[in-house]
């Protein structure tokens, strides 16, 4: 641990001017804030920062370097969740230097000191960049899995007769979780109709009608028959440019006439009250 | 190597599949079904692949070959109970067992049997 070695005096000094650094760090970092979180709210996140800096500073405790990592954690933790960008957040780790620079300065014998402080600092910056990308990943892998629970219910219309309204880009990964959900819907209600409402799918290219074909199939072989509906005009002329043939799988301009096409197909008719 | 009994019910001969098929017994079926048919003068074959949890292309390919086979005696196969596992597999496999009816459940597969009679 030599990075953080033969500071003491450096640590003393900085102790001594302990408010002084927060509040000029505080004013230096604040500027780039744009009043994602309050001045108070970033002083006490700073003061604690900077009181931990000084514990590993003048080691006096072990657990200081892990409690200042969990620290920098929390805090890139807490900047990514309110949608700062990394260099924001290191850059705020980083002016810290500035504002002890300006305290030291004066005095020679600290300058030197002030090298490794500058370089402890710049791995703390740096840990931050890192915490903060991992942190992103995990938001964006939760969001994923979030919009794809949302995204595929399975509703059902009529006894046996159920419904799939798509709504969003289709990829492989959407497609699959789609068709298990149909299947599994399909065995477990006993239905025989199936309707897949593409009025939401924005582009439909070879690869997406692939997979709705296998859907369509996989949906056969259980006995079930598929309709697809809500075919879109700028969608209808793709897959016309395209070549996609649909083949002998039926498709209605609505939901209403797929709904429609089912119940007759069921055996049963709709009269007026 | 184990075989599938086949029953007669009515004029519709039912196949239960409750075993891991090998290719052999697939073998086997075929010749016992095409039998079959020319003894009781079937016009409907429902097989049941409930418990069938594994196919790959070979079985998959036999399936359609039944129904083909029992074509050529008049008779209509219906392949009832299958797995949405087993459904995602063999139209992966490119295979959608044209020629074949399918239905949900035995009950459907003779509904459907007797309605197209």
């Amino acid at each position: 641990m030599d990075v953080y070695g033969g500071q003491t005096p450096m640590a003393a000094y900085l102790r001594e001017h302990h408010d002084k650094v927060v509040g000029r760090w505080c004013e230096l970092a604040v500027t780039d804030v744009r009043g994602r979180i309050s001045p108070a709210e970033m002083r006490h996140e700073l003061d604690d920062l900077y009181s931990l800096l000084l514990r590993v500073m003048s080691q006096e405790d072990e657990d200081a370097p892990g409690e200042l990592r969990a620290a920098l954690d929390e805090l890139s933790r807490s900047r990514a969740v309110n949608g700062f960008t990394p260099s924001e957040t290191a850059l705020c780790v980083f002016s810290v230097k500035d504002a002890v620079y300006e305290l030291v300065a004066d005095s020679a014998e600290l300058v030197p000191e002030f090298l490794a402080f500058s370089r402890m600092v710049d791995n703390l910056g740096l840990r931050t960049f890192e915490t903060y990308s991992a942190i992103r990943e995990q938001i964006i892998s939760n969001q994923t899995t979030a919009m794809l629970e949302l995204s595929t219910p399975v509703v059902r219309l009529w006894d046996g007769i159920i419904a799939v309204p798509l709504v969003g880009t289709l990829d492989s990964a959407r497609t699959q979780l789609v068709m298990e959900k149909l299947l599994d819907t399909l065995l477990a209600t006993g239905a025989e109709h199936a309707v897949i409402d593409i009025t939401g799918v924005p582009t439909v290219d070879t690869e997406v009608a692939q997979h709705l074909l296998k859907t369509v199939s996989a949906a056969r072989l259980l006995g079930a028959q598929c309709t697809i509906c809500g075919i879109r005009p700028q969608v209808a002329q793709t897959i016309v440019a395209l070549g996609i043939e649909f083949g002998d799988i039926a498709t209605k301009a609505n939901l209403a006439d797929a709904l429609a096409l089912a119940l007759t197909q069921a055996g049963l008719k709709v009269v007026p009250a | 190597m184990e075989r599938v009994p086949i029953v007669k019910i009515g004029r519709t001969l039912f196949v239960s599949i409750q075993i891991d098929l090998e290719d052999e017994s697939v073998v086997r079926l075929q010749e016992d079904l095409a039998d079959a048919l020319t003894a009781t003068h079937a016009n409907g074959v429902i097989i049941d692949i409930t418990a069938m949890e594994i196919v790959d292309s070979f079985i998959g390919r036999m399936l359609t070959m039944i129904g083909s086979i029992s074509r050529l005696f008049d008779a209509e196969t219906v392949i009832v109970g299958m797995r949405p596992a087993v459904a995602i597999t063999l139209t992966e496999l490119g295979l959608s067992l044209r020629g074949v009816r399918t239905a949900l459940n035995a009950e459907k597969g003779l509904a459907l049997l007797n309605g197209s009679a």
